[in-house]
């Protein structure tokens, strides 16, 4: 199989054709397993895998609708999910009221102007809009409200929620402003790469866990990781990313090694914020998602792993 | 004519900026005239809990306001007479005043009442001593159902003085509604409407700690 055989369209048709195919035989095995199990209509971990797989459904074609739409609708689209993951963060973190205006700027303008930078293309600025300028504005900010409780500690975790929602997310659709050689007009099948091997991931930890999982990794932290669900889950993945070389510029053994490290961020980012659910006393970030729980809960992967995968590609690829 | 569709966009403006999350758990909506009573940190507090209301139960349900603070400048006023269709009481009560009786004309006319009893907006922890208004309403028409009503996180999202809504996420629980027991003496009634509501309160809530 070449790329070139495949005009961009055509390609981006293909990989919905066969998540929508992957969708249909797990909707078939949830629905086989609440008719066939004896207690399947009520038994909370089918009744949590059905609602899983249907959320997956919405969140497909919310992608493919933003596909269909373009670089623009794309951008868009992943500036909401940043909305949404932001606001879950902070609306369960300790801010007071001197940090409202700090909190404002955060919101009305950070954010917009982060997604801005890329529809404009200038990535200098992109890079350091945040860890730079708004790690400097916002304490300034927050200092005119002139209260000093625990007031590193709460610039510090306004700054940290920007990173992680905001700036490291918004690398997802920041890969459409890479200018690959051979590669032009096929920005958006990064982001399938990107999206499809880390979700799977996900996805598959999931089911290896389900099914042979034994040794807990740290049920302090996360009660419902294996052993067996990683090693499985990344295993799996990395498998799909490089049966998914043909959509990248990565030859197949790349493909695997970088599908390994996005896949192990990954599952790193899930554990990271895992660790504050836990130490906020929360299960999960919200009740966005059916199933899932909040929208960070469904991304928390995606942040960790998507810088790295721009800058491997832009250091390597460009 | 224009006061339904401002109306709506009000309420749908405030739900998905604060993409309020509703607990129905002690009573769900109903018809009937009901006085919904709410903690007070935030002014935007008496829109929020109209707006969670269904349409129908909407048209029939009137946020008590301060008529000190809303009847000042036009625009105001026209908001709060027209489009909320407030029941406006002074706050700084004169001779002849009867808050009391501009209370009671809705309920018995078969509307419901949204109040915050605390009186003031609640700089701190908790909930403020609760005003006796709403056991005068009890006693004069005891078969009223009073409906607690928790606000969480609204003071973040737009606190005292704010004018822009922070998007963070409110949650706003119902509680079980209260009626006045045959000889319930007032102190006894606001206590148990004070309790009813404060264990509404979400366990791992952070707003305490914000204020």
């Amino acid at each position: 199989m070449n790329i070139s055989e495949y005009t961009p369209s055509h390609t981006l048709l293909l990989i919905f054709a066969g998540i929508a195919g992957c969708l249909l035989v797990a909707s078939a095995i949830g629905l086989l397993l609440r008719i066939c199990l004896k207690d399947g209509r009520t038994n909370p971990v089918i009744l949590n895998l059905n609602a899983r797989i249907n959320a997956w459904w919405v969140m497909v074609l919310v992608l493919a609708l933003a596909f269909w739409g373009g670089n623009t609708a794309v951008i868009v689209l992943f500036a909401f999910i940043s909305l949404q993951t932001l606001r879950e963060y902070i609306s369960i973190t300790y801010t007071r009221r001197g940090d409202y205006r700090a909190l404002l700027w955060c919101f009305f303008f950070f954010l917009p102007l982060q997604y801005g930078l890329i529809g404009a293309g200038w990535y200098g600025l992109f890079s350091i809009l945040i860890p730079v300028y708004a790690f400097l504005l916002l304490p300034i900010s927050s200092s005119l409200g002139v209260d000093t409780t625990r007031f590193l500690e709460r610039a510090a975790k306004v700054q940290w929620g920007l990173m992680i929602c905001v700036y490291c997310l918004s690398h997802v659709p920041a890969l459409l402003i890479l200018d690959i050689e051979g590669f032009e007009g096929r920005n958006l099948q990064l982001i399938v790469f990107l999206l499809l091997t880390v979700q799977s991931s996900d996805v598959f930890q999931y089911v290896w866990g389900k099914l042979l999982g034994r040794h807990k990794l740290a049920p302090e932290i996360s009660p419902s990781k294996t052993l067996e669900g990683l090693v499985g889950g990344v295993l799996t993945s990395t498998a799909v990313g490089a049966a998914l070389w043909w959509i990248t510029p990565f030859l197949w053994w790349q493909a695997a090694l970088i599908a390994l490290i996005i896949n192990v961020l990954g599952f790193f980012g899930g554990f990271v914020l895992s660790a504050i659910k836990r130490d906020r006393g929360i299960k999960d970030w919200g009740h966005m998602i059916e199933g899932h729980g909040g929208m960070l809960d469904r991304v928390d992967s995606i942040s960790f792993s998507a810088p790295i995968f721009f800058h491997i590609l832009r250091y390597w690829w460009t | 004519m224009l006061e339904k569709p401002l109306a709506f966009a009000f309420c749908a403006l405030i739900r998905i900026l604060t993409g309020t999350r509703v607990i129905w758990r002690g009573t769900a909506p109903e018809m009937r005239a009901r006085v919904y009573y709410a903690n007070h940190r935030s002014h935007g507090d008496f829109l929020l809990i109209w707006a969670i209301l269904p349409p129908a139960a909407r048209a029939v349900t009137r946020p008590v306001a301060g008529s000190d603070y809303w009847l000042r400048g036009r625009i105001r006023r026209y908001l709060i007479e027209r489009v909320f269709r407030g029941v406006l009481i002074d706050r700084h009560i004169k001779r002849g005043d009867d808050p009391i009786g501009v209370m009671l004309q809705p309920l018995l006319a078969g509307e419901s009442l949204i109040v915050f009893p605390e009186g003031t907006r609640n700089q701190g922890d908790g909930i403020l001593p609760f005003k006796p208004g709403i056991h005068h309403l009890a006693s004069i028409r005891p078969e009223t159902e009073f409906v607690p009503v928790w606000i969480e996180n609204l003071s973040r999202a737009l606190p005292k003085g704010g004018m822009l809504v922070v998007p963070l996420l409110c949650t706003v629980t119902v509680g079980t509604p209260i009626t006045l027991e045959p000889g319930e003496r007032r102190a006894d009634f606001l206590t148990r409407c004070q309790n009813a509501l404060l264990a509404l309160e979400p366990a791992d809530s952070i707003e305490h700690e914000h204020l």
